[in-house]
This record gives structure tokens, sequence and C-alpha cells, in this order.
């Protein structure tokens, strides 16, 4: 475990990474970046409380199992709401134009970037965030499992 | 009405289901195994279902295209395109489902096989997880008309092959061969990228038969050629053809048994791009006569240092793997005369024959080294061993298992009456016309390999009991006996396989325009 200064530190950017993370994967057909990259962010709060807190005490919070899973569901999602679209395609996006969930046309022309648009590729954006937090915290987990842990005397 | 849907939805559903199994696979062995066991083989069935289906389909109506994320299934040219194809589109002809039969009848006999060779290993859910993104691979590969979906498909293949070969470490034998194998693919699939990307910049589209289209439109130009080369070189060291050779005895050689055959059909996807690639998108710019000598010469390579370096070795699964390298050289062989002949008077007297062997080699070859390599995992499964010097006397306990080696190893010598005899023939026939001294050769070759497997034959099987083993259990059996089916019906009837699968997919591949068209031609039926 770190110092309390670490620790401190840690806590305070925690839920800033997460937000950022979440607006990423959100704002993914509007701006730069997407699933993948906003669930790498999410992922990478994983790896700083990893840090801060040893491995042993993180290990007992995030559960390699529980990552699994959450990984699995995030697939199947995404290729879910590929195939409910199959009476037209599969993939097709059924859920674009219809005044649902992400469901609002786009107006033509310059604008700010509406948010509830674009149909599917929002959900499939959350989709792989879902799955890249996942994985990605299943690989961290993993790569911590064999770090040695050091005493201070020993320094 | 649903036989309407299922039929037209069969080229997105036969991706989508092998998918959606390996990612429900994770949550639904925590549940129990033997429902995982179940869900697995489910859904390779249903995929071998939808696979009849479109081979049905396609065999009566004509090639199939279906378009991802359209209005409409088969509108391949949108209103407001312009009149390019911009979406990815599944373009199903005989070839491509020809395949697209092989991959998932292997794979299927290979996870039946994997349910009681594997049941006492750990880490069984990501190994069936692994298996399923490996048949998606594949299939993918086949299916797809469109150069960055088949890069996709390519790399989903060779990763999650990659994972299997390694799956059972072996004092870390078979990571190094894994490792091999990892760093071969993506070093090919960054090739692969760099072809398309230059193909991308000079064609602005992705779509095969749009770059075909407009290739021959603007001349085969300098970058073409090296995309070109890029392309074929990578896709025939997938392909295991020789000078490229030397990731295939490690990778086949330390993957577990039911991994090893399907290793076989997932070459042959590569190979199947190969063939692609050489016939649809350059086959109409390119010269074809240097095409195809490239292919014959490779061919006629890897036939005869594939059986040569086979004859000395001692562990049964490298000597298949060599073999396996040999038998591709058949198949490059069969299909180079046919590409150097393409659009001559020569074509239709023996080109289109010896493309016809050369692709019956292929399902064949996939049935019997799958067999093969099955017995092998079989042999391995019971003394633990797979150094020929160690084995000995297994006929007396495992007689199911030498009965199914004895139908593999003839099938592939070429004796008649099994399914080896009849594309081999077909081979020599056709190519003796093309150039006596190549057909010679290739019956030397099967000769040598006639002698590697009586050698693998007697080592094994025959002489005193030195283990006291039982015969291997049911489900290995049940997948041995799948493709043993596929051997003898073949061999038996091969105008029953030559009418069906692979004349259809001759012609279907030496047709580039007919493929163009169909893409480009509006896309109504």
């Amino acid at each position: 475990m770190m110092s309390k200064i670490v620790r401190t530190q840690a806590n305070f950017l925690y839920p800033l990474i997460m937000i950022f993370g979440f607006y990423i994967v959100a704002h993914g057909h509007l701006t730069p970046g997407g699933g993948f990259q906003g669930g790498a962010v999410i992922a990478t709060g994983v790896a700083l409380i990893a840090v801060a807190y040893s491995y042993k005490n993180v290990k007992t919070w995030i559960k390699k199992t529980r990552l699994t899973a959450t990984e699995a569901i995030g697939l199947l999602t995404f290729i879910i709401t590929a195939l409910l679209g199959i009476s037209r395609s599969f993939f097709y996006n059924w859920l674009a134009n219809t005044g649902l969930l992400f469901g609002q046309p786009v107006p033509y022309g310059i604008n700010p970037g509406y948010l509830n648009t674009a149909g599917t590729l929002p959900i499939m954006n959350f989709a792989v965030g879902i799955e890249v937090l996942g994985g990605l915290g299943v690989i961290i987990m993993y790569y911590l499992h064999y770090i040695k842990e050091v005493s201070k005397n020993a320094v | 009405m649903i036989w309407e849907f299922l039929a037209n939805n069969s080229p997105a559903l036969i991706i989508a289901i092998p998918l959606i199994a390996a990612f429900a696979t994770s949550l639904i062995s925590r549940v129990s195994t033997r429902a995982r066991n179940i869900w697995v083989i489910l859904a390779l069935v249903l995929t071998e279902i939808f696979v009849i289906i479109l081979l049905y389909q396609v065999f009566n109506f004509g090639t199939k295209v279906y378009v991802f994320g359209a209005s409409s299934y088969n509108l391949t040219l949108p209103p407001d395109s312009g009149g390019i194809p911009i979406r990815i589109i599944f373009v199903v002809d005989a070839m491509s489902i020809f395949m697209a039969f092989t991959a998932s009848t292997v794979a299927l006999a290979g996870v039946i096989y994997s349910i009681s060779c594997e049941n006492e290993q750990t880490g069984q859910d990501k190994y069936y997880t692994l298996l399923l993104l490996m048949t998606v691979g594949m299939l993918g590969m086949m299916l797809t008309g469109d150069l960055f979906n088949f890069f996709v498909f390519l790399e989903i293949n060779s990763l999650a092959s990659a994972a299997l070969v390694a799956y059972r470490v072996d004092r870390g034998i078979a990571v190094e061969a894994a490792f091999k194998y990892a760093i071969i693919s993506s070093l090919g699939g960054l090739m692969v990228l760099f072809a398309i990307g230059i193909l991308y910049g000079q064609y602005d589209a992705l779509n095969m038969a749009m770059v075909a289209y407009r290739m021959q439109a603007t001349g085969f130009s300098n970058l073409d050629k090296i995309a070109m080369a890029l392309l074929t070189v990578t896709l025939a060291m997938k392909a295991g053809a020789i000078p490229m050779h030397f990731w295939v005895p490690d990778g086949y050689g330390k993957a577990p048994g039911a991994i090893s055959a399907m290793l076989v059909t997932t070459t042959y996807a590569s190979l199947y791009g190969l063939f692609r690639m050489c016939f649809t998108v350059f086959g109409l710019a390119a010269n074809t006569v240097t095409l195809g000598w490239f292919l014959i010469i490779l061919g006629v390579l890897s036939m005869f240092v594939g059986v040569t370096m086979a004859l000395v070795q001692h562990d049964i699964k490298r000597l298949m793997a060599y073999h396996s390298v040999s038998q591709t050289g058949y198949m490059l062989l069969g299909v180079g005369v046919g590409l150097a002949t393409l659009g001559t008077t020569a074509f239709n007297q023996y080109g289109l024959a010896a493309m016809e062997g050369g692709i019956f080699h292929l399902i064949n070859n996939s049935m019997y080294k799958g067999l093969l390599f099955l017995t092998a995992g079989a042999i391995i499964y019971r003394i633990g061993t797979s150094d020929l010097d160690k084995m000995g006397g297994l006929g007396h306990s495992m007689k199911y298992t030498m009965i199914f080696f004895m139908i593999g190893a003839l099938a592939i010598a070429g004796i008649p009456p099994f399914n080896g005899f009849a594309s081999k023939l077909l081979i020599y026939e056709s190519v003796y016309q093309f150039n006596p001294i190549l057909s010679i050769i290739a019956m030397i070759v099967s000769i040598l390999t006639l002698a590697s497997f009586v050698k693998v034959f007697h080592s094994a099987f025959m002489g005193p009991k030195r283990y006291d083993v039982k015969e291997v259990p049911l489900p290995m059996l049940v997948g041995m006996g799948i493709l043993t089916f596929f051997i003898i019906l073949f061999g038996l009837f091969p105008n029953i396989a030559m009418q069906y699968l692979v004349t259809p997919a001759a012609t279907a591949l030496s047709d580039p325009v007919g493929y163009i068209t169909r893409v480009l031609g509006g896309g109504s039926l």
C-alpha cells in the first residue's frame, strides 16, 4: 500500500477518471474516441486503485470472475444489438430516427452535436466500453498477480 | 416465409451464431460443464445447418450477397451512394460456401472430439470460446467480399489459433510454437493491411468486386504489383507453402489434437484467400500466366520438400504436419494450372479439370488430414507421448482408432476406394496435359507419402503389446467417425461431391466477371 498522500490523490482522481471515461464512451458518436478508448480510460482507474492500494486489498474489491462476466456481457450486448436489426439486415440501425432512445433525427447543417441521435451506435459504444473495461481490467489484475510485495525495511 | 427469412439471412447467421455462442460460453460454463458442452455443440450444429441451407441456395439460385446494416439485405448499391458499394458485403459464391462447408464440418468434428479429449484439463471455458472464435474467423474469411473485413477475420483467426496452439503449455515448447505462429501471423497481417491500404488509396474502395472492376478499368499499375506481391506471398505463408512453411510443423505439432485438425482448415482459409485474390481481385488486370506459374512453383516445392522432410520425422504430429505442407502443394499445383491457362482454349481442355482436382483435394485433405490428426491426438491422449519410437502394439487394444488411422493413411496416399484417389487422379490426368514433369513429381510424392504412412502405421499399431490401454471414449470416436463418413462417401461416390460441391466451386472461382457483376450489377436477384 502506498503512502497516505498517494491514496488521497487516488481517491480524488478516481471519480474524475470514471467521469472522463464515461464521457468518452457516451460521446463516441459525436467526438473522437468511443467505446474502446473510453473503456481503456476507465480501466486505468482500476490500475490507479491497484497501485495506490496494494493488489492484496484490491483483489477483494474487484473480482476477476466479475470482470470476465462484464466482458462477456459487453460483447453479448454488442452482438444482440446487431442481431435485433435482422428483420432488415444484420447490423441494421433499427433505432435511428425513431424518436425513441438515441432516436432523434439529426438536423441538417453545422450543429453543436446532439447526444440523443445515431440509434444503435451509442449502444454499441457502451457495449464496447463495458467489454474493454472488463478485458483490460482482467489483464491488469493478472499482471498485478505476479508483483512481489517489498517491505519498507528492504530498501 | 420463415424459411425464406432464414435462407436470406443465413450468411449473417453463419457468423452470428458462433460469435454469440463464443461470448456466452464463459457465462454458461458457470452453470455447469454439461450445459456448456451441449451449448457449444449446439452452436456448431446450427452453424452447419445454416451452411447447408446456404449451400442449397447457392447451388440452386447462384451467388448470394448479404449487405450488413443496409435497409435491405441485398441492397449492394444504395441509391445515395453514387454507385459505390459502401457497406461490408458478404459475397457467397459456390467457392466460398464450399470452403465454409469444409470448415464447419471439421470444426463440428473437432468440438465433439474435444468434449472428452479435454475434459480433464483446466481452462475449458476459454478453450471453447477460442475454438468458436477461430471458427468465426475461418468462416468470415471464406464468406466476406470486403478486403478490410477479410483482414479483420484473418486477425481474429490468427489470434485465436495462436492462443489455442499454446493451450497445453508442455514445458514451454507449445508456448514457443505459439509465439512463432503469433509473430508470423501478425507480420503477415500487417503486410496484408499494407497491401489493402495501397489498393484503397488507388481505388477508393474496399469491396473486392469494386477494386477488381476499377483495376481493370485503369490498368495494372506498379503499386498494384506491390500490393499483389504482398498479398500473395503473405497468404501463401499463412497457407504453409514451402519457403514460408517453418511455423507449420511447430504449430500443428504442439497444438491439442482437435486444434491441429482445425488448424488445417485455418490454413485453407488463407489458401482460399490466396485463390480469391489471384482470380477475383487481380485476375482480370494482372498477367495470370505468371501468377499461375508462381502458384505452380510454390506447389511443386511444397509437395516435394514437404514429403521429404516428413520421411525423417520421429514425432507423429510433426510428421503429419509436414505431410500437410506436402498436400497443400497439390492444391496449389492444381489451381495454379487452372490460373495459368485461364482465358485460353487450354482452360476448357484441362485447366478447369486441374482446378477441380485442386479444389476437390482441398476438401479431401481437410477431411483425412483432420482424421489423421484426431487419431494422433487419440494416441497421445492414451499413452502420453508423440514419439513414434516409444509407440508400438496399440492395434491390440485401440482397434477403432487403428481402423480410422488406416482409412486416413490410405486416403492420403491416394489408394482407391478412398477420396484422396479421386482428387489425385484428376490432378495427375489434367496436369499431365499441361506439363508431364509436374504430374510425374506429383505421383512420386504420392508414393513417398504412402511409404511414410506405412512406417507410422507399423511403429504405432503393429508389434507386441507395449501399453496396457483402453480404447478412447465414444465422443472422440464420433468426432473421427464424422470425418471418416465423408472420406468414404467422397471416395465411393466422387461424382456426388463433384456435381454439388467441386464443379460449381471451380466454375465460380474461374469467373471473376460473374462475381463483379453480381455485386455491382444492382443487387436484386
